[in-house]
């Protein structure tokens, strides 16, 4: 069909210039509301809502403090999660890459994060009243940054063996040389444990805040969210994006999205989230944009579902 | 090993129906989807083909054209 | 002498939205009669819900972000609008499915197909700024994990998931106000070029949109 027979044929559906029936378009909003709410009260009485308690940092010092602490250690020498991440937090790598297109890193460093003085020793030198612990604090930062890296390699390395004490308050590992880290660590455990670094890492800008980046990236960084994610099936491997905390029924419309992750190449790719960004974004231009696009827009023709939905009409037209 | 957090804080609202349970799963290679959201999607299916394939309460008809 | 001797903006607007939507076309008590299948109703159902999240959601409003956590009527309302989310897009998708069966942007109505598209894409994240101001484990989450897809595609800078105050801003009033800014163009063009008329087919009854001149629709 040329152009020309396309929009000719595209005009005689402009205007329809056949039979009229009543209709209420107020009472038939009017029922669909009241068919909608009756639905929703059913569905909120029958089935509520579900509401899992967040984790803090404090919950988490005290339920797996060598996870705590080896988390601190890698936020000490950079090679946590964030330490690495790049733009917006720091200019540590250049971030996911399409090709050679970098978005990641186009609107820059805007919400800086210096993980080993944001996550470690401010809060550190926030605590009073404890000259031993300002002191390996101060023995740290005056360290040449080979010997700070020698520290935190062995003291990572020596995590893996650790223990913790019988309440979780202490953390030890086999004997090494780790300079003023079991110190420090000890010391930024007990301020996590009694609530402090959540309250600091908050309002570390100003009194009044709702930004929680800092706290979530540093409990991101470690295993305690991954690990309640798992439990409940939240996980990107385990199609987490389209589900709920619980039973309950999650966020289905997500289904394309989040299929993507679980095929290769996407699912081993370090720039997995650009990629199946930029093809949700051309499959969501092309939702948008079905109406020219030949072929996807022909389908309806083709399938005659039509003939299901206007059968009556097709009945009384004498087709 | 870490311990989930998981309890609930509202005192009285509680659910006829309790969803905040472990969920099922259904596995087939890599396909992975909770029992749940199959319902909803099924549902779905089965309301659509239902909307097309109900018959329509039939009304009068008015002549003419607009 | 005539107040529209010198042509005001006023008279001007009002002419042509009253040209485009007269009182009888935005608010019409009749319709054609192909409008015959439960098809149709999935529209007016995704309306009726998107209503019941704003009211659900203005209660919540009302006694801010915690309020769902620790009463049991705030638990309830948090209730209600999440049943009235999964609801909205229920019906939502159940519409679009129909919608692209019956081609519905045939006749000059690609317009209404545009805006119905698009207000699912603005849904999307505006259901996202909701589930990361929850305030919970999901929010936490939620709002750790897109953070990679938002930083990825450069904006997480500009649009930060972990700051409470400016996903619930988006929550609350931005996206809503988009959401509910393109649902009234969509509906005002459904009224305007009315509801598609089925395709024409020629009595030989093959299903097939002829290029030639095929039956036209007989008034009864």
């Amino acid at each position: 069909m040329s152009r020309r027979e396309r929009l000719a044929n595209d005009e005689r559906y402009r205007e329809w210039k056949g039979a009229y029936r009543p209709y209420d378009l107020v009472k038939e909003a009017s029922i669909a509301l009241g068919v909608v709410l009756a639905l929703v009260l059913l569905l909120t009485v029958v089935f509520s809502s579900p509401d899992e308690k967040p984790s803090t940092v404090q919950s988490w010092a005290r339920t797996d403090p060598v996870d705590f602490v080896t988390t601190a250690t890698t936020e000490l020498d950079g090679s946590s999660d964030t330490g690495g991440y790049g733009p917006p937090y720091n200019h540590a790598s250049d971030g996911q890459h399409l090709l050679f297109i970098y978005l990641q890193k186009w609107l820059g460093v805007s919400h800086p994060i210096d993980t080993a003085q944001d996550f470690v020793l401010a809060p550190l030198r926030s605590i009073t009243g404890q000259p031993a612990l300002q002191a390996a604090v101060t023995a740290y930062e005056s360290a040449s940054p080979d010997q700070q890296t020698k520290w935190t390699a062995a003291y990572e390395n020596a995590l893996a063996k650790a223990n913790a004490s019988a309440n979780n308050t202490a953390v030890s590992v086999p004997a090494g040389a780790y300079g003023p880290l079991p110190t420090m660590m000890a010391g930024l455990l007990g301020f996590a444990q009694s609530g402090g670094l959540d309250g600091a890492l908050l309002t570390s800008k100003q009194f009044y805040q709702t930004d929680y980046t800092k706290p979530l990236m540093l409990m991101a960084d470690g295993g305690l969210l991954a690990d309640r994610a798992q439990a409940e099936h939240l996980l990107g491997s385990q199609w987490g994006m389209m589900n709920e905390t619980g039973s309950y029924p999650g966020q289905v419309w997500l289904w394309l999205y989040t299929f993507w992750y679980q095929i290769k190449p996407f699912s081993t790719s370090a720039n997995a989230d650009i990629l199946v960004m930029a093809i949700m974004g051309v499959l969501s231009l092309a939702l948008v944009l079905i109406p020219f696009i030949p072929g996807i827009r022909d389908i309806p023709r083709w399938v005659p579902v039509y003939r299901l939905i206007w059968r009556e009409h097709y009945r009384s037209q004498g087709t | 090993m870490v311990v989930i957090d998981t309890v609930h804080r509202v005192p009285a609202m509680a659910a006829i129906i309790n969803l905040n349970h472990h969920p099922s799963y259904v596995h087939w290679h890599f396909f992975q989807m909770s029992v749940s959201n199959i319902v909803v999607i099924a549902l779905m299916l089965v309301v659509f083909v239902a909307a097309i394939l109900v018959p329509f309460p039939s009304r009068r008809t008015s002549k003419g054209a607009s | 002498m005539s107040a529209s001797e010198e042509h005001s903006w006023t008279a001007a607007v009002r002419e042509r939205a009253v040209a485009a939507l007269p009182p009888e076309k935005l608010l019409s008590d009749r319709q054609p009669t192909y409008v015959a299948s439960w098809i149709y109703v999935f529209g007016v159902l995704s309306l009726a819900s998107l209503a019941v999240i704003i009211g659900s959601g203005t209660i919540l409003a009302l006694k801010g972000p915690g309020w769902w956590h620790f009463t049991g009527v705030g638990h309830f309302f948090n209730g209600t609008h999440l049943w009235a989310v999964e609801l909205f897009f229920f019906f939502m998708i159940i519409h679009l499915w129909g919608k692209y069966w019956m081609a519905a942007w045939r006749g000059g109505r690609v317009g209404v197909w545009i805006t119905g598209a698009v207000t699912f894409l603005v849904a999307i994240p505006c259901a996202l700024t909701g589930y990361v101001s929850q305030q919970n484990f999901d929010a936490q989450w939620i709002s750790t994990q897109a953070k990679d897809a938002m930083n990825a595609a450069g904006i997480g800078s500009f649009f930060n998931l972990l700051n409470f105050g400016q996903m619930y801003s988006y929550h609350v009033l931005l996206l809503p106000a988009a959401v509910v800014g393109i649902v009234i163009a969509h509906v005002l063009l459904v009224r305007k070029h009315g509801v598609v008329p089925p395709f024409t087919v020629p009595s030989t009854g093959d299903g097939a949109d002829a290029s030639t001149p095929a039956r036209e629709e007989v008034s009864s």
